[in-house]
């Protein structure tokens, strides 16, 4: 599950106000490395949660990856940012895109209820008393 | 990447050993699935450099056609286990990465909607009256650009006008009619092989949020 994917996903169980943003757990994640597409992220950051995504790159141990706002959108894609090492722009896109969880949880803030990541893959299977 | 060759890596990957009825678990076929994406993406430009999310999709085959067809980044969706396992078999036999969750379509919350294309193959509701709809509903809900899908010819005016009136799209077309053979899989089915007219649509969801 890509960083990405958490950002969309939401609790459904019976008694979640919002059931977002699910709070982030791994016991085992890894990185893959993706050509960036800077036209890809422009589209992308104005329907993302920022404030979701810093936090899960902090509950990776990565503190220093992404600052608490989201930098001016002049800085993400100034000429030549996405050749820096280290420029906003390839920080968002390593967040987003590049960072994959293997193990671990996402759990609701509203209910506590807890939804395992197992091989990557979330799941948000709800049992009959809890929809 | 040529239709022929996409049909080809689609024709290499592991269908269901084990298909569940009460799922209509029928695999999107190569012939089928390459139809689809090439469409989408050559007439209208819906997957590359796209998120695109595939409801229901199985062993993966349509999720793994949007990957091949250079998404920037593919999410599949089922409530079976198995096929999920199988999907991201798939996907890695061809060294490709698609995200995928373990869920029911229709209890599906997503807080934030970037998917672009939604991809689906859904139940044609003939074991579970209104499983199509609850996919078609969820699909135009969760896409801002388009949703392709396949129902049987025969409820051509139901679908049109679930999706206009019920599901509130700009657009429903149908692209093209299509043959869908399905092998000699569950009991029910008495003929060695049946063919079925299913048809290509391409919705138009209404984006205004």
């Amino acid at each position: 599950m890509r960083l990405l994917t958490h950002n969309m996903l939401a609790s459904n169980v019976r008694g979640a106000t919002t059931g977002y943003p699910l709070k982030l757990e791994a016991s085992n994640w890894c990185t893959k490395e993706v050509e960036l597409n800077a036209d890809f992220i422009r589209g992308l950051l104005p329907k993302i949660d920022w404030r979701a995504l810093v936090a899960t790159t902090r509950a990776l141990g990565l503190p220093d990856l992404l600052p608490d706002e989201q930098p001016p959108e002049e800085e993400i894609f100034a000429k030549g940012a996405a050749d820096v090492e280290g420029s906003a722009i390839r920080r968002i896109h390593h967040a987003l895109l590049e960072i994959h969880v293997q193990q671990g949880s996402l759990t609701c803030p509203d209910t506590n209820r807890s939804f395992p990541i197992d091989k990557g893959i979330p799941n948000m299977m709800l049992h009959e008393d809890e929809v | 990447m040529k239709l022929k060759q996409l049909e080809g890596l689609l024709g290499g990957l592991t269908q269901f050993p084990n298909p569940k009825l009460e799922l209509e678990q029928y695999p999107t076929g190569p012939h089928i699935a390459s139809r689809m994406l090439y469409t989408a993406e050559n007439s209208f430009d819906d997957i590359t450099g796209k998120v695109v999310a595939d409801f229901g999709c199985g062993c993966g085959t349509l999720a793994v056609a949007s990957a091949l067809l250079d998404a920037e980044h593919v999410l599949g969706i089922d409530i079976d286990p198995q096929s999920l396992e199988l999907a991201q078999e798939n996907a890695a036999d061809l060294e490709l990465d698609i995200d995928l969750i373990w869920s029911d379509i229709k209890s599906l919350n997503f807080k934030v909607l970037p998917v672009d294309t939604v991809v689906m193959n859904p139940p044609f509701g003939t074991r579970k009256r209104g499983a199509d709809m609850e996919f078609l509903a969820m699909g135009l809900k969760v896409a801002s650009k388009a949703v392709y899908s396949l129902h049987k010819t025969s409820t051509r005016e139901h679908i049109k006008r679930m999706a206009l009136r019920g599901c509130n799209a700009i657009s429903a077309e149908v692209l093209c009619e299509l043959r869908y053979d399905l092998p000699h899989m569950y009991k029910f089915h008495n003929k060695k092989e049946v063919d079925i007219a299913v048809d290509l649509w391409r919705f138009v969801p209404n984006a205004r949020r």
